[in-house]
C-alpha cells in the first residue's frame, strides 16, 4: 500500500466504526437504559419493547453490528488487495508472526 | 438412574473427553504454550473465546440474578455482551496484528517497562479475584451432586485443570474449550426448551417467556413486591446507564478475553472469531432472562402457599435445604409457606445462584438432564478457570520471568518457566476456592470496574492515538485505577455516601473517562513518542505485510 492507500485505507475504516459504534450506543446505552421507560409504552407480541430491548433485542443487534463490521472490513481489504493467505504464502509475514 | 448417578456417568464423560484433547494437544514450544501456535480457525477460537468468557457467573448465577432483579438484570446481559462490539471494533484486529503473547507485551511494547509492570499487577489482581469465584463454583456442583465435601470437589477440579493446562497451555486449554462449550451450551439449552415446552406449549424460550411474563408481574404485585419488568425497581436511570456502560468498557479491557485473539492465524480470522465469539455467547445469553422468568414462576408457584411439610418432602428442596442454599421456615406457624417481601414474614429464602441448577428439578425433568446440567455447571467453570490460569502464569512467566528478570532464559527454559507458574497458579487459585475470602462475591463484580479503570483507556489511545506515550499511559492508569479502587473501598468497607447516587458497580466508566482525560493531558505535555514507537502504531492499523518487522525480513 502507498501512503495515500493507507490513509484513505485508515478513513474508511473509522467511518465505518463511527457509524457502527453510534448504533451500539443507541441501542446498548439508549433504548435499554435511558429511554426504557418510554419504549416500555409499546409491546411486541406481549412484552414491553424496553425490557424486550434490554433482554432480547440489544444483544440481537451486538451479534448484527460485529458481523457487518466484520463484512465491510473484508470488502475493505479486498478492494485493497489486502490478503493475509497470500502473505503466509509468500513468506513475506504471519501478520505479525509471535516470535 | 438417580441424580447422583447420572451426574456422576455425565462427569466421567466430559472429564474423559478433556484429558484426551489434551493428550492429543501438548505444547511443543512457547508459541504454542501462549498463542497455540497462532493458527486456530475462526469458528474454533470463537467458541473458545465463549467458553472463556462464560463462566460459572454467566451459566450458574446469570439467569439467578436477573431472575430475582427483573429489569435491573439487563445490566449484564447487555453489558456482558455489548463489550464485545468495542472488543472487535477496537481492540481485536489490532492486537492480533500486533501479535505477541500477553496484554502487557503490547503495553510493555507500546510504552515503556513500567506501564508493563502496571499492566501485569492488574492483569493479575484481576484474573485472581475472578478465578477463586471459578474454583468455587466447581466445589458446588461437587458438593450438592456428588454428595463429596467442597474441598474435594475443588481439589478434584484442579487436578483435571492442572494435567490439560501444565500440558497443552494455550493449545490444549483452547480445544478443550472448544468441547466445554459444546457441553455447556447443550446443558444450558436442553431443559431451557423442555420448560418453555411444559409451561406454554412452544419449545423456543426467547419466543413463549411473554406469555409467562404479565402472570409472573401479577403475582409478583400480589404479594407485595414491584413488577417483575419494572423499569427502576432495582437501578436507577442513572444508575443503569452507568453499570451496563462500565460492564462494556470492563469486558473489552479483561486481559485474558484479549489475550485469546492472539490465537488466530490472521488479522482476518481475529475479526471473524470476535463474531462467531458473540454469537455462541447470545445463544446462552438470550436463553437466561427466559429461563429467570420460568424459573421464579416456577419456584413461587411450586412454595409458595403450599403446606409446610408438603413442601419439605420434595426431594430437590430437601436437597438444596441440606446445601444451605435454600431456607423454608413457617414464622408464623400457619402450617403453609409464604414469600413476601418483608424480611421479618418473609418464609422462603432462596440462593440465587440456584436457580439454573436447580431449574429441571423444579420442573421436574428426568434425572439424566439435571445430571447433564451439572456437567455443563463444571464445563463452564472449568474453562474459563483455565483461560484465567493461563493470563496468571503468561504474566508471571513471560512478562515478569523473561521480559523483565531472566531475558537470556532458552525456549525450553522459557516452556519450563510457563509450567511451573501454571502449576503454582492452580494451587493459589485452589486454596482461594477452599477457602474463599469473604470479600470475593464483591470483587468480582468489581473486577470490571477496575478493568474499565485501567486497561480500556490506555489500549485502545494506544492503538488510535499516535501521540499517545508512556508518561500519559502511567499518569492516565494509575488516576483511573486508584479513583476506582478508592471509590469501591470507600462505599463498602469506608461507610462513604455514595456521590450523588452512583453504584460502587458503575464507577468503573467515571474512572475509565478520568483515565482517558489524565492520559490525553499528560501526553501533550511531555515529548511524542519516538519514530519507532508511531511507526508500530502505523504497522498494527494495516492488516498484511506493512510492518516495521516485515521490512527488516525483506530487508535481510
Amino acid at each position: 500500500m502507498t501512503p495515500d492507500d493507507r490513509k484513505h485505507y485508515w478513513r474508511s475504516n473509522l467511518r465505518l466504526m463511527a457509524v457502527l459504534l453510534t448504533i451500539w450506543a443507541l441501542v446498548g446505552l439508549g433504548a435499554g437504559t435511558l429511554f426504557v421507560d418510554a419504549l416500555n409504552n409499546v409491546n411486541i407480541g406481549n412484552v414491553p419493547l424496553g425490557f424486550w430491548m434490554g433482554q432480547q433485542g440489544s444483544i440481537f443487534t451486538f451479534v448484527a453490528l460485529i458481523g457487518v463490521y466484520v463484512w465491510r472490513m473484508e470488502k475493505l481489504d479486498e478492494s485493497y488487495g489486502i490478503d493475509e493467505e497470500r502473505d503466509i504464502a509468500q513468506g513475506v509475514s504471519k501478520s505479525g508472526e509471535a516470535h | 438412574m438417580g441424580t447422583l448417578g447420572w451426574t456422576l456417568v455425565w462427569v466421567i464423560i466430559t472429564f474423559g473427553l478433556y484429558i484426551g484433547i489434551a493428550i492429543r494437544s501438548r505444547a511443543k514450544d512457547t508459541s504454542d504454550y501462549y498463542v497455540a501456535g497462532g493458527g486456530v480457525p475462526a469458528i474454533a477460537n470463537g467458541a473458545a473465546v465463549a467458553a472463556d468468557w462464560m463462566s460459572a457467573a454467566s451459566f450458574i448465577s446469570m439467569a439467578g440474578l436477573v431472575s430475582f432483579m427483573g429489569y435491573g438484570g439487563s445490566v449484564y446481559l447487555m453489558g456482558w455482551t455489548g463489550g464485545y462490539v468495542l472488543l472487535a471494533l477496537l481492540l481485536a484486529p489490532y492486537l492480533r496484528k500486533f501479535g505477541k503473547y500477553t496484554v502487557p507485551d503490547f503495553v510493555g511494547d507500546r510504552y515503556s517497562d513500567g506501564a508493563r509492570i502496571v499492566a501485569v499487577i492488574a492483569a493479575i489482581f484481576v484474573s485472581l479475584t475472578y478465578v477463586a469465584g471459578q474454583m468455587r463454583g466447581v466445589g458446588v456442583v461437587f458438593s450438592r451432586f456428588l454428595e463429596v465435601s467442597v474441598t474435594i470437589g475443588v481439589i478434584i477440579g484442579m487436578a483435571v485443570v492442572l494435567f490439560y493446562a501444565v500440558l497443552g497451555g494455550m493449545k490444549g486449554i483452547t480445544w478443550t474449550q472448544v468441547a466445554q462449550y459444546s457441553v455447556l451450551i447443550v446443558a444450558y439449552l436442553i431443559p431451557a426448551v423442555a420448560i418453555a415446552a411444559n409451561l406454554t406449549g412452544n419449545p423456543i424460550p426467547h419466543l413463549s417467556f411473554g406469555e409467562i411474563l404479565g402472570e409472573l408481574d401479577g403475582i409478583q404485585e400480589d404479594l407485595g413486591f414491584a413488577a417483575y419488568s419494572a423499569e427502576f425497581a432495582t437501578f436507577s436511570r442513572m444508575n443503569l446507564f452507568l453499570i451496563t456502560a462500565t460492564l462494556m468498557f470492563g469486558t473489552a479491557g479483561l486481559p485474558h478475553v484479549i489475550v485469546r485473539f492472539y490465537t488466530t492465524r490472521t488479522v482476518k480470522e481475529a475479526r471473524r472469531s470476535a463474531f462467531f465469539a458473540l454469537f455462541l455467547i447470545a445463544i446462552l445469553y438470550t436463553t437466561a432472562p427466559a429461563i429467570g422468568i420460568f424459573a421464579k414462576y416456577n419456584i413461587i408457584d411450586t412454595i409458595n402457599g403450599q403446606p409446610v411439610e408438603e413442601v419439605q418432602s420434595i426431594d430437590w428442596v430437601e436437597g438444596w435445604s441440606n446445601a444451605d442454599l435454600l431456607t423454608l421456615e413457617d414464622k408464623n406457624a400457619d402450617g403453609i409457606i409464604s414469600y413476601t417481601p418483608d424480611a421479618e414474614t418473609n418464609e422462603m429464602i432462596v440462593d440465587r445462584d440456584i436457580m439454573v441448577l436447580a431449574n429441571p428439578e423444579i420442573a421436574g425433568l428426568p434425572t439424566i438432564v439435571v445430571g447433564l446440567v451439572a456437567a455443563g455447571g463444571l464445563a463452564a467453570a472449568l474453562s474459563t478457570a483455565s483461560g484465567l490460569l493461563l493470563v496468571i502464569s503468561s504474566s508471571i512467566a513471560h512478562d515478569l520471568g523473561y521480559k523483565l528478570v531472566w531475558k537470556e532464559a532458552t525456549e525450553s527454559q522459557r516452556l519450563l518457566m510457563g509450567r511451573v507458574a501454571m502449576a503454582g497458579a492452580i494451587m493459589v487459585a485452589g486454596y482461594f476456592g477452599i477457602n474463599p475470602p469473604g470479600f470475593v462475591g464483591e470483587v468480582v463484580a468489581l473486577a470490571f470496574g477496575l478493568a474499565a479503570a485501567s486497561f480500556f483507556p490506555i489500549l485502545t489511545l494506544g492503538i488510535f492515538w499516535k501521540r499517545a506515550n508512556a508518561a500519559g499511559a502511567m499518569a492516565g492508569m494509575t488516576v483511573g485505577l486508584s479513583f476506582a479502587a478508592f471509590y469501591m473501598y470507600m462505599v463498602i468497607w469506608g461507610g462513604m455516601e455514595p456521590w450523588f447516587g452512583i453504584d460502587k458497580a458503575g464507577i468503573g466508566i467515571i474512572a475509565a473517562l478520568l483515565n482517558g482525560i489524565v492520559m490525553v493531558a499528560v501526553s501533550l505535555m511531555t515529548a511524542p513518542p519516538s519514530e519507532e514507537l508511531q511507526e508500530l502504531v502505523e504497522g498494527v492499523r494495516y492488516p498484511g505485510s506493512y510492518t516495521a518487522e516485515v521490512r527488516e525480513t525483506l530487508a535481510n
